[in-house]
């Protein structure tokens, strides 16, 4: 396969970027994105140019590492795969590709596809845990979780962080991020006792770091690779209300 | 010998813990945070020991190359996490699980630490539950539990497919409320490259910041490593491609004794190489042998559509070869199995290098949606990955480097032969044996995390509280950082013409087929020959673009690779010694009539721990001998 890349690059936080175009030829459709990218990586290094930087780790889909704009779209145009997962077999021979890092004010660039998202790191310290210390818990069958409620919370907690539900919105809002987290954890009786005030703070958090709010335009459900529905949404505003209501 | 004092309690077998823990000192709450200590990784292990100590009002600093702990890659573990709670009633124990992992190990394990395993195991997942990890449950709204393999009873605890992603993202919460109440410091991005030694006693490290590239001096009473294993020597294996031994080989080089390199799980159920760019080998749970059956053809070549080949003309050897497990055995049992079939001519795909693991019958029985229930994402990940669907094509699977047994030597208290440096996780060598059973890695990580390092580590500080925060100014820490330079200007100083990915490729080639799943005298030489060929090469023509300032990944990558060819040597020096088959060692010379691995416990019964004696010098071999005082040392059946 041929590809025309035009790709990203900025040397650093505080310098201006520019897309730079490259072509690559004889690339395999068995190949995964990251690993063309790798693939050019070499051709730019033994020419004595500066390699593209970018993030990943798993390359399996879980760590949540890599994000990268594909034309246009968080994670590409598949839909529920993250960009480590997607195969040169999804582009078509001779194509462009535009390849951006994460576009939000919240996620400065680091460099190149790089950005910092430790504003996530922020509003999971504000509230994302339960707080039992080591050694306190009771046997782990002593409080039911009802099947249904343990699921739900199962699929809030597949989030992996990789921030692709605030590259999506407009707004650059974290909703999705932070309603993944409190319906997980408002969902089971052990998350129910703090469940107030973790939805107080991690909100409250959100709002002071430059986040904005959701509109219910479902961008970020859409990309999300993780396919992690909205309606947790709907419960971060339940809980959020009764929390403030019951203040 | 004086070098290896394991430090087993007295006392009959389930006590020892018990008592042992009764004799340690402890160190008073008004004194902990006055105590400094660096804990290095933040997989299930770090993580656990970070929050943990944090909790106990230590003063934490906590170190990971990632931008954020929560992508350890603890993350990536799928099936399960082993416990000896009987839920299920069917006859699980304490010691049943103990007595599991020492004959899954081959009789290379420790009998005390790995009992302890067992035991401290059922705290883990009550902890885990506790802090919302959300582990599959029954209608009742009980814990559901499954069977993994290698063993006879259902002990596994998992959240679907995702049960590493969903303890860390517990573990992660635990950690990030101490970083929130102050006690613990997290340094992300930072990379651990030297390990300061001062007065005999572990007091610091260097580490490089990532983003920055400045090289930081972090002091401490005490250094816990938790960075995982170091199976990426291979290239491809399962890991991230980030995971490295780095930090293991710099406390080796300090001192430390390195134990059982040589023991690497290959693992069975890998999806097999598709290009020849391919980065990285993702792996399918081994919870999928629990339904699916492995297969090849009866006929050498044939090329059918798997679909089209009658039950007849299908071998399934695994069922042949091993009736009263099946397609259940342990992971070295089925790695070799596979390889031997395709070795043989019976493999499929277009290299010839794969073997079937097929849902077919499960589908049937159980209907589609049971099935799509218990491995719903690991089929997803299938088909993203192959463009195949497992529901309607069977997977093609293929051995793969996965978990390294092998790691820095630790007594009893967990801590190395440097006095204050501790090794947790998979980083340590000391409950896996020869080899791993399934689900046991999450909870042995676990469990030195939470329950057993809060109360080792204490003993060892207990006389350290009138030892003074240390100046990073001292010599030691400057000698060390200027090594750490050095190292760095030599490598970008090369400026050659292949680049470090390539000489990486390189050396797992050799790694793989002299050092991988079958091993033999004549190969290992071989390798040890090219390795140093390939290795002096590599300081003559590496290309590291860019310089140590800023973020530099071709440089990181350098590092790792740099130090994956001493440590290759090493490997293979190792698996040269040991002349006996055990667990996923496997050397030719040493088989049953069967083809099985064959244990010479008259002449190996021991644990080979390795001392450095600097550049180009031959390693001095340490033994501690293993005896069994509760187990009886048996040839390992699973037919």
């Amino acid at each position: 396969m041929k590809l025309k890349l035009k790709i990203w690059r900025q040397k650093d936080a505080k310098s201006k970027g520019k897309f730079e175009t490259y072509h690559l030829d004889n690339v395999s459709p068995e190949m995964s994105f990251l690993e063309m990218l790798d693939y050019l990586n070499s051709q730019l290094i033994l020419k004595g140019e500066d390699p593209i930087a970018f993030e990943h780790d798993c390359r399996e889909g879980i760590c949540g590492s890599c994000g990268l704009y594909i034309n246009g779209r968080p994670h590409g145009l598949k839909g529920k795969t993250t960009t480590c997962e997607l195969h040169l077999r999804d582009f078509k021979d001779g194509c462009t590709i535009v390849v951006e890092p994460w576009r939000a004010a919240s996620f400065p660039v680091i460099k190149d596809l790089m950005v910092d998202r430790h504003a996530f790191e922020k509003i999971m310290q504000a509230g994302g845990f339960i707080s039992t210390n080591a050694g306190a818990a009771q046997d782990a069958n002593a409080i039911p979780v009802t099947k249904p409620k343990a699921d739900e919370a199962f699929d809030a907690a597949s989030c992996i962080g990789c921030g692709a539900c605030v590259a999506a919105c407009k707004n650059s809002s974290a909703m999705l991020f932070i309603a993944a987290k409190v319906s997980q954890l408002a969902l089971p009786p052990q998350g129910r006792i703090e469940a107030k005030e973790r939805v107080k703070r991690m909100v409250a958090k959100m709002d002071e770091l430059g986040f904005g709010g959701c509109t219910n335009t479902r961008a970020c459900e859409a990309e999300c690779p993780k396919g992690i529905s909205i309606s947790h949404i709907a419960r971060l505003n339940r809980e959020y209300y009764a929390a403030k209501f019951s203040d | 010998m004086n070098k290896l004092n394991a430090k087993i309690p007295d006392g009959p077998l389930a006590e020892k813990w018990t008592r042992h823990k009764a004799s340690l000192k402890l160190v008073n709450p008004a004194n902990r945070k006055k105590l400094d200590i660096i804990v290095v990784g933040t997989g299930l292990a770090g993580s656990g020991a970070a929050s943990t100590l944090g909790e106990l009002g230590y003063n934490v600093k906590v170190f990971c190359y990632q931008d954020t702990p929560r992508r350890a890659h603890s993350v990536a573990a799928q099936g399960g996490i082993n416990a000896a709670k009987n839920y299920k009633n069917d006859g699980d124990s304490v010691f049943r699980l103990f007595y599991d992992m020492i004959k899954g190990g081959d009789y290379r394990a420790r009998e005390a630490n790995v009992y302890r395993a067992a035991e401290v195991s059922n705290l883990v997942i009550d902890h885990y539950t506790a802090i919302g990890v959300p582990f599959a449950r029954d209608y009742g709204g009980l814990i559901d539990n499954r069977s993994f393999g290698g063993v006879q009873v259902s002990r596994t605890f998992y959240a679907k497919g995702q049960t590493g992603q969903q303890c860390l993202l517990g573990g992660y919460g635990a950690l990030t409320r101490q970083i929130q109440a102050g006690t613990v410091t997290m340094y992300s991005r930072r990379e651990l490259l030297d390990i300061v030694v001062v007065e005999g006693r572990a007091r610091g490290i260097i580490a490089r910041n990532l983003i920055t590239g400045e090289i930081e001096r972090h002091a401490a009473h005490a250094v816990v490593l938790a960075t995982g294993g170091y199976g990426t020597i291979y290239y491809l294996s399962t890991l991230a491609v980030n995971s490295n031994g780095s930090a293991a080989w710099k406390a080796y080089k300090k001192g430390a004794l390195f134990a059982n390199p040589s023991f690497i799980q290959i693992h069975p159920t890998s999806i097999p190489v598709l290009n020849e760019f391919q980065s990285k080998l993702t792996l399918m749970s081994e919870s999928l042998r629990n339904d699916g059956r492995v297969w090849v053809p009866k006929e050498k070549g044939d090329k059918r559509n798997p679909n089209d080949i009658p039950e007849e003309d299908r071998d399934y050897y695994l069922e042949r070869r091993y009736p009263a497990f099946g397609n259940l055995v342990p992971r070295d049992v089925a790695s070799r199995a596979a390889k031997e079939r395709c070795d043989a001519g019976y493999g499929v795909g277009d290299t010839g290098l794969s073997v079937y693991l097929d849902f077919r019958d499960a589908i049937q029985k159980q209907g589609a949606k049971a099935i799509e229930n218990k491995y719903g994402n690991l089929f997803e990940m299938y088909e993203k990955i192959t463009g195949e669907s497992p529901y309607n094509t069977p997977m093609r699977i293929y051995p793969a480097g996965h978990y390294t047994m092998g790691g820095l030597w630790v007594d009893y208290n967990l801590m190395t032969t440097i006095p204050g440096l501790f090794a947790i996780g998979e980083a340590n060598f000391s409950d896996h044996g020869a080899n791993r059973l399934g689900a046991s890695s999450l909870m042995q990580c676990a469990g030195d995390g939470y329950f057993i390092i809060p109360y080792t580590i204490a003993d060892y500080l207990s006389d350290q509280i009138k030892v003074a925060r240390f100046d990073t100014k001292r010599p030691e820490f400057e000698e060390a950082a200027n090594n750490v330079k050095g190292r760095i200007d030599k490598l970008l100083a090369v400026n050659g013409k292949e680049t470090v990915t390539s000489f990486h490729k390189r050396l797992g080639k050799i790694m793989w087929d002299y050092c991988g799943m079958y091993r033999n005298e004549e190969g290992l030489k071989k390798a040890l020959t090219l390795i140093k060929e390939l290795e002096e090469e590599f300081w003559k023509n590496v290309k590291v673009p860019g310089s140590i300032e800023g973020v530099n990944q071709e440089l990181e990558k350098a590092c790792r690779v740099a130090d994956y060819f001493e440590m290759a040597k090493l490997l293979c020096t190792d698996a040269l010694n040991r002349k006996e088959s055990c667990g996923a060692h496997f050397r030719e010379e040493s088989q049953t009539d069967t083809g099985e691995a064959k244990r010479i416990d008259s002449e190996f019964a021991y644990v080979a721990a390795w001392e450095y004696n600097g550049p180009d010098k031959e390693p001095t071999l340490h033994k501690e001998p293993l005896t069994f005082e509760y187990v009886k040392l048996q040839e390992r059946s699973y037919t």
